[in-house]
């Protein structure tokens, strides 16, 4: 029997919660991909930052499932109806995650800090004028300002924060938002970047990445341009040419 | 919102120093039945701020955890992990407010979901 996620009829709605979308789709699709990874990574706390109508938050649980025993779920969501439809998705499914309403993960930041294992973001990221960012209503929920990365600059360094050392980050982007670029800012950082999801559809191209702290490319500092290449090199670069590949082909 | 949530929440305003634990005003507080499974609790023992945990549990009036940080050894013993878990996992706080200790602002809980979010001049 393959692993349960939510179902679209048990997804609660409101008209102001972006409902499930291609985005949501390649996201769950990526968690999938890495069930058993994700089994064998035993993780405890498990988050979703900007949960909507809570149908990744509702799969991840359904993905996880009893095999999982020690997992625990929270989601947060700027938007205070995305966390009230989230709770009605996830009591249809009978599984359980505490939410919170909040700027992306503000008052959980302090006492949560190094303490998730498992982080998953479908940021908005659609290329908009930046004042649309963060207004009232649903345009927030996609609306990335300047190549859609407003929220998505915001939410990576709490990421960072949040994670634990051997915390996994699965979060969605577009091509505009220049991904290549973002997995080398997070390699500045020590994350190691791969493509677990990508799709081409005729409005966009999405990639879901995992990131995970590596400790090799900590260790490399700023002169790993001159040391000989090692593993994480070589995985950076392998997605890098996946990436202009991508890139190459939608030039076409 | 479960106590471990609680525990996991402190006062986002600028400016704020000691914005932990934040106080509970509980207006409807529900019990919901949770899977025991000692190996979570005995996890989360050790990210746990027992004096939060211990205080909000009376605050919602379940008043059978010791005030003082227990011994691990506790771990072993099958009464003192019930109690934990009730404390932890079953005590729903459904409708009242967090208040921040040191600006006394309150956060509302609408149907057991905290609302942290600041206004401009908090932020
Ligand atoms: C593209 S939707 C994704 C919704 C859902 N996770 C899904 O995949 O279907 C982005 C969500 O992020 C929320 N959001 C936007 N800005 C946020 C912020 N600063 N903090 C938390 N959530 C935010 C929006 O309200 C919206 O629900």
């Amino acid at each position: 029997m393959p692993p349960r996620i939510a179902q679209i009829r048990l997804v609660s709605s409101h008209p102001q919660v972006y409902e499930p979308c291609d985005d949501s789709y390649a996201l769950v699709d990526a968690l999938l991909a890495d069930r058993t990874k994700l089994l064998e990574h035993h993780p405890t706390i498990c988050m979703e930052v900007g949960c909507g109508s809570g149908y990744v938050i509702t799969s991840l649980a359904l993905i996880l499932g009893s095999e999982a025993r020690n997992a625990y779920y929270f989601a947060t969501d700027v938007n205070p109806y995305a966390a009230t439809v989230t709770r009605e998705t996830l009591e249809a499914h009978g599984v359980h995650a505490e939410l919170v309403t909040t700027n992306i993960a503000s008052g959980l930041e302090k006492r949560l800090s190094g303490l998730v294992d498992v982080m998953v973001v479908n940021p908005p990221y659609v290329p908009t004028p930046d004042e649309e960012v963060g207004s009232l209503g649903l345009s927030s929920a996609w609306a990335g300002g300047e190549n859609g990365r407003n929220v998505i600059d915001k939410i990576l360094p709490v990421a960072d924060n949040l994670l634990s050392d051997k915390g996994w980050l699965y979060m969605l982007f577009l091509a505009e938002n220049d991904p290549l670029q973002i997995c080398l800012q997070m390699r500045d950082k020590g994350y190691g970047a791969k493509i677990v999801v990508q799709r081409s559809t005729e409005e966009e191209t999405l990639h879901v990445i995992k990131f995970w702290r590596d400790p090799d490319i900590q260790m490399e500092g700023n002169e790993a341009n001159l040391t000989p290449k090692t593993a994480p090199q070589r995985g950076l670069e392998f997605l890098l040419s996946h990436i202009s590949r991508l890139s190459f082909r939608e030039r076409q | 919102m479960r106590l471990l949530t609680h525990n996991m929440l402190s006062s986002n305003i600028k400016g704020v120093i000691n914005g932990f634990p934040l106080l509970i005003q509980a207006e409807r507080v529900v019990e919901k039945q949770v899977d025991f499974n000692p190996d979570f609790l005995k996890n989360m023992f050790s990210k746990i701020d027992w004096k939060a945990l211990a205080d909000a549990s009376k605050t919602m009036g379940y008043d059978e955890l010791p005030d003082e940080v227990p011994d691990p050894s506790v771990l072993d013993s099958q009464e003192f992990l019930q109690k934990f878990h009730h404390a932890l996992l079953e005590l729903h706080l459904e409708e009242g407010a967090l208040v921040c200790p040191e600006t006394g602002r309150r956060f509302p809980v609408n149907k057991g979901i905290p609302n942290m979010l600041l206004h401009e001049d908090e932020v």
